[in-house]
């Protein structure tokens, strides 16, 4: 027996913000996970298991939240599990989820990814100095730039290409009401003009600290027959690599070109930026945006940066990227992997509103965590998928 | 090594109702759908999964349902002394909760005892509000006097809430966070590979090793090499030289940053090794550092070594020419 069908029925989110202070970890979970059940036209009751994810416990300080999670999300007396693969868990949460759908087990499986970022500090928590070594370590910013560096200087890119990046995805945030920045009148030249932070990266080529969580109801086909628009699911790949090796490829890892070459082809995709309607892919700095797209075979090596540079990511473009503002505009870094999954498949559900892109069929969901050393993606499409 | 943080938790509605309570020197339990009431309350009810919105004022007095003796209290447990945790049901309650009983000895604990809150001097808004639960019985007669709950009205919290109370209309904002100090001791264990490359540090040495499977010239030396599971082997002393392979410059200043920003943070490949390890450039303006850059080690005064690679304090260029790109581009 191959896989069953599996689509997604409900998506929720909450208000991204800096802090959010009214509401306990426990609530921030609720909201998303309330919004949901009701796109699902579920409650709790109708849930079979939950796959709650967030990223390292060191942000809120707290071992196994999951254990005192419990309740609040409705698992007594349900199965539950907790993933977590660093920024890349709500991805990777997601595909559990949907493993349990498509594997028989369950029929109707919730899922739900949160960070609340605010109870403590992303950057004191990433750059927590280990024993023996220099501390020179400033955060993802600090770990990140030195191969945003290596990427301009391997595909010769122009040096404002991350400030178009920047600037599409907070315009496209304005789109969006759950955006945490909603920062009016960005452009290329304010972009270039602000900080840098993280010298290649620029303080508006970054993406926030924000509160906020994701939930996705992922139901079975014969649970998805009574939703007016499921979102099928067409493939999901998760890859792991080391996260140092001699000769490691840090700009183009291997673990994600694997995994984009597998999902491309449990979805049937053989041209996927022809196939690709729109995609949601994780970029919490701005250059990340031409590299993933490299990286997931959309261009040739060397030749993502064209792509942007040719305004073709824009929603009205060949290959619209992050039409919710993406990372970049919204990062509770534990959902941020499950909001890209959910804004998939909310495009092929055409259920994205003011961010919607026309007649977007089949759409991309993707995360990456750790030191650019996991990787989880996703094929969601408006049609039952045929494989 | 100590990991430690000030969490400030957001406690949400229901969470805040307790604390505001406690705060304010009073007991708040929840009822949940099924009728009982539940102390601290719950933030969902189980059964119809709502917000707990239903909040009723629990005695200070209540009974042992269980215990257990802490005869050798640890670091940050309510007592530096032995005593009991205790589970207790207070009176109007309908399920025990969990805190610190001040007792001498386990002979002074029984299940089905009364016991009642001692309050905090200083109340905050933390469960911590509640200093313990202590004997009714004990009390009564250390103190001669009759028991019951009225014993157990607190004291004012301290000479502000007095004078507010005094005053009357005007309640104190309620408890919406808390501060949770998190504070975490590590002792690190160096494996035996790790050890040569310190010990070398120790020494003035930058030693590697080689995997015999794919011959990489590993730095630090792995117990496992990534890319075959194999243990390094062959100690191969380094270079003090070395390339710049990519860096980024750090101009962010942040929480428990131990290098002043503006700094260099730089992968330098050393001759002979096949991994780049991260470390700073110094004795070049940041804006003239370079992909390709020669550099050397620069140590610190022998009397500062210790067993680390902050021995070394920095790299400075050795005015050699750029390494070429190819040279060093399958290391980015």
């Amino acid at each position: 027996m191959g896989k069953q069908p599996a689509a997604i029925v409900g998506i929720g989110q909450t208000h991204h913000r800096a802090k959010r202070e009214d509401v306990s970890m426990a609530g921030l979970c609720r909201e998303a996970i309330d919004r949901a059940l009701a796109d699902a036209n579920m409650t709790l009751d109708d849930i079979d298991a939950i796959v709650v994810g967030k990223a390292p416990d060191l942000f809120e300080g707290v071992m196994m939240p999951e254990l005192f999670l419990a309740e609040a999300l409705g698992a007594a007396g349900k199965p539950l599990l907790r993933v977590h693969t660093a920024g890349s868990v709500g991805g990777s949460t997601a595909i559990v989820a949907s493993s349990l759908v498509q594997a028989g087990v369950h029929k109707r499986v919730l899922t739900v990814a949160y960070e609340k970022q605010s109870e403590s500090n992303a950057m004191w928590a990433l750059s927590v100095p280990l024993p023996f070594n220099m501390p020179v370590h400033a955060g993802a910013g600090g770990y990140f730039a030195p191969h945003v560096r290596s990427y301009i200087r391997r595909s010769g890119a122009p040096t404002h290409i991350g400030a178009i990046v920047a600037a599409k995805d907070r315009n496209n945030a304005l789109k969006n009401p759950y955006a945490h920045l909603h920062n009016e009148g960005t452009t290329v030249e304010s972009v270039l003009a602000s900080q840098m932070l993280w010298d290649p990266i620029r303080y508006d080529e970054t993406c926030p600290s924000s509160d906020g969580a994701c939930a996705l109801v992922i139901v079975d086909e014969q649970t998805a027959a009574s939703s007016p628009n499921p979102a099928w699911i067409h493939g999901t790949v998760m890859r792991s690599e080391a996260t140092t090796a001699a000769e490691r490829d840090q700009v183009n890892p291997q673990a994600g070109r694997d995994a984009a070459a597998a999902l491309w082809k449990q979805a049937g995709i053989t041209n996927p930026l022809e196939e690709i309607d729109c995609a949601e892919i994780y970029v919490p700095f701005s250059w990340f945006e031409p590299m993933w797209i490299e990286n997931l075979g959309f261009m040739p090596e060397g030749e993502g940066w064209k792509l942007t540079e040719a305004g073709e990511t824009a929603i009205g473009g060949k290959l619209p990227i992050n039409m919710s503002g993406g990372v970049l505009s919204s990062n509770p870094i534990g959902a941020s992997g499950m909001l890209r999954f959910g804004e998939a498949a909310l495009q092929v559900r055409g259920a994205a509103g003011e961010h919607q892109v026309e007649g977007a069929r089949r759409a991309l969901g993707h995360a990456y965590g750790g030191g650019s050393q996991f990787f989880a993606m996703w094929v969601v499409g408006s049609e039952k998928p045929s494989n | 090594m100590t990991v430690a943080f000030d969490y400030t938790r957001s406690t949400g509605p229901v969470i805040g109702r307790f604390l505001t309570g406690l705060r304010d020197g009073h007991v708040v339990g929840g009822r949940t759908s099924a009728g009982a009431v539940v102390v601290p309350p719950l933030e969902f009810d189980p059964v119809t999964h709502e917000p707990t919105t239903d909040f009723v004022e629990v005695s200070s007095v209540g009974t042992v349902t269980s215990w257990t003796w802490v005869p050798e209290p640890v670091k940050d447990q309510p007592f530096d002394r032995p005593f009991a945790f205790a589970l207790v049901t207070l009176d109007g309650a309908d399920v025990p909760f969990l805190h610190a009983l001040d007792v001498s000895s386990p002979d002074e604990v029984t299940t089905g005892m009364r016991v009642r809150v001692r309050w905090a001097a200083e109340r905050t808004g933390h469960i911590n509000d509640i200093a313990c639960f202590e004997p009714v019985a004990a009390l009564d007669e250390v103190e001669g006097g009759a028991g019951g709950p009225d014993r157990a009205r607190p004291q004012p919290r301290n000479e502000a809430a007095t004078e507010q109370s005094r005053s009357g209309d005007v309640p104190a904002a309620p408890v919406t966070g808390v501060v949770t100090r998190v504070s975490l001791d590590y002792d690190y264990a160096a494996s035996p590979e790790e050890s040569l490359f310190y010990r070398g540090l120790n020494e003035g040495r930058i030693m590697g090793q080689r995997c015999p499977t794919c011959q990489k010239v590993y730095i630090p030396p792995r117990s496992a090499c990534p890319a075959d599971g194999t243990p390094t082997e062959e100690e191969v002393e380094l270079s003090q030289t070395g390339t710049v392979t990519t860096f980024c410059i750090v101009n962010v200043p942040f929480l428990g940053q131990k290098i002043t920003p503006p700094y260099v943070s730089a992968y330098v490949l050393l001759d002979g090794a096949d991994i780049a390890v991260l470390h700073l450039i110094l004795g070049v303006p940041a804006d003239e550092v370079r992909m390709g850059m020669r550099v050397k080690a620069v140590w610190k005064p022998r009397d500062e070594w210790t067993f680390s690679l902050e021995n070394i304090d920095h790299f400075a260029p050795t005015g050699e020419p750029d390494a070429e790109f190819d040279t060093y581009k399958q290391h980015l």
